[in-house]
């Protein structure tokens, strides 16, 4: 995309005018999708209903066009699950994109930093060894999640944080909360190690309004900060001298992000549990489809959402008797859409 | 030697011979101490005894031959495949996060054996082997094809994007027939931690063909990871065909951790950090990083196993946490203490 020498100006406007058109190509095409999958997600099931009884449903509790059956279906059982799958999915994303710009490495997720691995390690410990389950093992694990970050942010900082001593470390922090996790699943009674794979798989049954609230919370307060915060993030990418040159306020622009960052990830884990790989796929699908055109934080949201609510239906419907937690899914869902990405990015420079 | 190693740079070019003459050292100690640690402790002159004069009526003798020996020897070999392959692929990526794991070797593994598991019915330690080997190789050729399409082929961000994307998709299989089958969960908790537990001379036999090969291999690709380093489009202008050197990495890189995880189960976390540590003595040169990264990582993982027989008796803990726990602070400080060589 680069336009050498001296462009006229009108090519540059056109330009970016074109990258304008694209983003919201994409973001209405994702928007789209998400609704799409949403609506799906209402209409199919052991009890299956037209569009339209799905429509009046959801309107019920304002017209007062009640039909107690299919209303307790809808927004009873449903809904909450697909705003789950909305939500989390979301705020993995958005986690996910945030790590992976901050730390200026495609591989840096949640996932593998670590923050993922210290919520599992405190709710496995939860499950196995204090027997607990329910809002104990959501608030345990959000708890992990948090010390685990503050953790790994102070270990590596030594005159300021560079990004590369705190991947090395959260890699660190990550296998030792990992070796907690296997330890645990080695010493444990079968049923116990049972139960706590299925938490630790990440699934949307049981998803209610009342469960999901603190996520919402999060989301709505953390969304602006990280949109706002995200400014400074386009001069972190040209690496930090260059960013504080540019007078950009370092190690703040990072220290704020990283701890929006994990809020998502941490109130997402407590939620849902550690759903797999939807953290890390959303921010490379959000940039392949975005191509040059810019601003993914948003985009890599929906992308989340997506991927989680069409992963969730796979599970649901698609795969026979065995109803699997979704996170069996989003790994390979997700992974198929990105290894298709990969493979269709034909321009060079597309390929970060 | 700590002072000395302060800078990026490493060791001073004089001293790092001398260093690598001290870890073959440490790892010679390393391995009597494992022949003679354990559930019942060995004294010296018997391992001596055992080696040149073999009596099966004594059980010390049995013990070392049978038990002690092949786990020593399945340590010190998953160990360097381990150290080396993890040193290569990250040079072959250029990526700090790369593993064995990056390029889907482990996830492959893992779920052939525990298809192996639950399809076949297989429980001996010995019918993983060729599972894990078969899951491993045919993770790395798909993670390859896959981040070749395209016009630019396998730059390193594809390949971590595509062995990220492809430990995903396994991963979820696994994790689909774990969550409906306990009695497969059950047989594969053990295994997935890595451990050198039971390891027999059958699996030694079987495993050490591939990890000598590999080993010859990754060494004599020092040179074109030096020409790597310096980024795709200066080795290009150097002469070097970029493609097909990564691809020969690649090619080592699998061998050497297929074997390691197809004997000992996956264990990450050596093949990760022990590069990092030894870039710390070596500073970024390949001729030197390959060496050290061979003898340090069985100094670590055979260190990380003994400790692991004596922690909790009458138990042992599995070598796979074993090195995490111990090896993960040491790796923390470590970062923590000196400026690395980057990638």
């Amino acid at each position: 995309m680069s336009t050498t020498g001296f462009a006229p100006v009108g090519t540059v406007v056109a330009v970016r005018r074109r990258l304008q058109r694209r983003y919201a190509l994409v973001m209405a095409l994702l928007a789209v999708l998400t609704l799409a999958a949403i609506g799906l997600a209402l209409a199919v099931g052991d009890y299956p209903l037209p569009l339209a009884e799905v429509v009046r449903s959801l309107l019920s509790p304002f017209t007062g066009n009640v039909e107690p059956a299919g209303d307790f279906i809808v927004l009873g059982v449903r809904l909450p699950r697909a705003v789950a799958g909305l939500l989390a999915g979301g705020a993995f994303g958005l986690s996910g994109v945030l790590f992976q710009s901050v730390l200026r490495n495609p591989l840096a997720s949640p996932d593998i930093v670590g923050i993922t691995m210290g919520a599992s390690a405190t709710a496995v410990a939860a499950i196995i060894v204090f027997d607990w389950s329910g809002t104990a093992v959501s608030l345990s694990a959000c708890v992990g999640a948090v010390v685990i970050a503050l953790l790994i942010y102070g270990l590596s900082w030594r005159n300021g944080v560079t990004p590369y001593r705190l991947v090395l470390i959260g890699i660190g922090m990550s296998a030792i909360a990992g070796a907690v996790v296997s330890y645990l699943f080695t010493r444990a009674r079968i049923f116990d190690v049972q139960e706590a794979l299925a938490w630790l798989t990440g699934s949307l049954n049981g998803a209610s309004f009342e469960h999901l609230a603190p996520l919402a919370l999060a989301l709505l307060v953390l969304t602006p900060v990280a949109a706002v915060l995200w400014r400074s993030l386009n001069a972190l990418q040209l690496g930090d001298d260059t960013a504080k040159a540019l007078g950009t306020r370092v190690e703040l622009s990072r220290l704020g992000l990283i701890i929006v960052a994990v809020l998502l990830a941490a109130a997402a884990t407590a939620a849902v549990g550690p759903v797999a790989f939807v953290a890390f796929v959303s921010g490379p699908i959000a940039r392949r489809l975005l191509g040059p055109a810019g601003n993914a934080l948003l985009p890599s949201a929906l992308v989340g959402g997506l991927v989680t609510i069409g992963s969730d239906f796979v599970a649901q419907h698609m795969l026979g008797r065995n109803q699997l937690p979704v996170g069996v899914v989003t790994g390979a869902f997700g992974a198929v859409f990105l290894i298709y990405l990969l493979a269709a990015a034909h321009r060079s420079g597309r390929g970060g | 030697m700590a002072e000395a190693a302060a800078s990026a740079k490493g060791l001073a070019p004089s001293a790092r011979a001398g260093g690598l003459v001290v870890l073959a050292g440490l790892l010679v100690a390393v391995l009597v101490l494992s022949i003679a640690v354990g559930a019942r402790a060995i004294p010296l002159s018997d391992i001596w005894s055992a080696l040149v004069a073999f009596d099966p009526s004594q059980t010390n003798h049995r013990i070392i031959l049978d038990l002690r020996l092949p786990r020593t020897l399945v340590g010190l070999l998953v160990g360097a495949a381990l150290g080396l392959s993890g040193a290569i692929l990250q040079g072959a990526t250029r990526n700090p996060l790369a593993d064995p794991g990056i390029l889907g070797i482990n996830a492959g593994a893992t779920l052939c054996v525990v298809l192996g598991i639950s399809v076949f019915g297989i429980t001996q330690l010995s019918g993983y082997v060729w599972l894990a080997f078969l899951g491993a190789g045919g993770a790395t050729v798909a993670v390859y094809l896959i981040a070749s399409l395209g016009r630019e082929g396998a730059t390193p961000v594809k390949l971590a994007l595509a062995g990220a994307a492809v430990t995903a998709v396994l991963t979820s299989v696994t994790s689909a027939i774990l969550i409906t089958s306990v009695e497969t969960l059950d047989q594969i908790r053990f295994w997935q931690v890595g451990a050198l537990t039971g390891r027999t001379n059958e699996i030694l036999l079987q495993v050490t063909p591939f990890i000598l090969a590999g080993i010859v291999l990754a060494l004599a690709t020092s040179r074109i990871l030096d020409g790597l380093a310096l980024g795709d489009d200066v080795a290009r202008g150097l002469g070097m065909k970029v493609q097909r050197s990564r691809a020969l990495v690649g090619l080592a890189a699998v061998i050497l951790a297929g074997a390691a995880t197809a004997a000992a189960g996956p264990i990450a976390f050596v093949g990760l950090t022990v590069p990092h540590v030894a870039r710390a003595f070596t500073g970024p040169n390949y001729r030197w990083l390959l060496p050290y990264s061979m003898l340090l990582a069985p100094v670590m993982l055979l260190g990380a196993d003994i400790v692991g027989r004596v922690i909790v008796p009458p138990g042992e803990l599995q070598v796979g946490i074993v090195t995490a726990a111990l090896g993960a602070p040491f790796f923390i400080a470590l970062v923590r203490r000196r400026k690395l060589a980057e990638l």
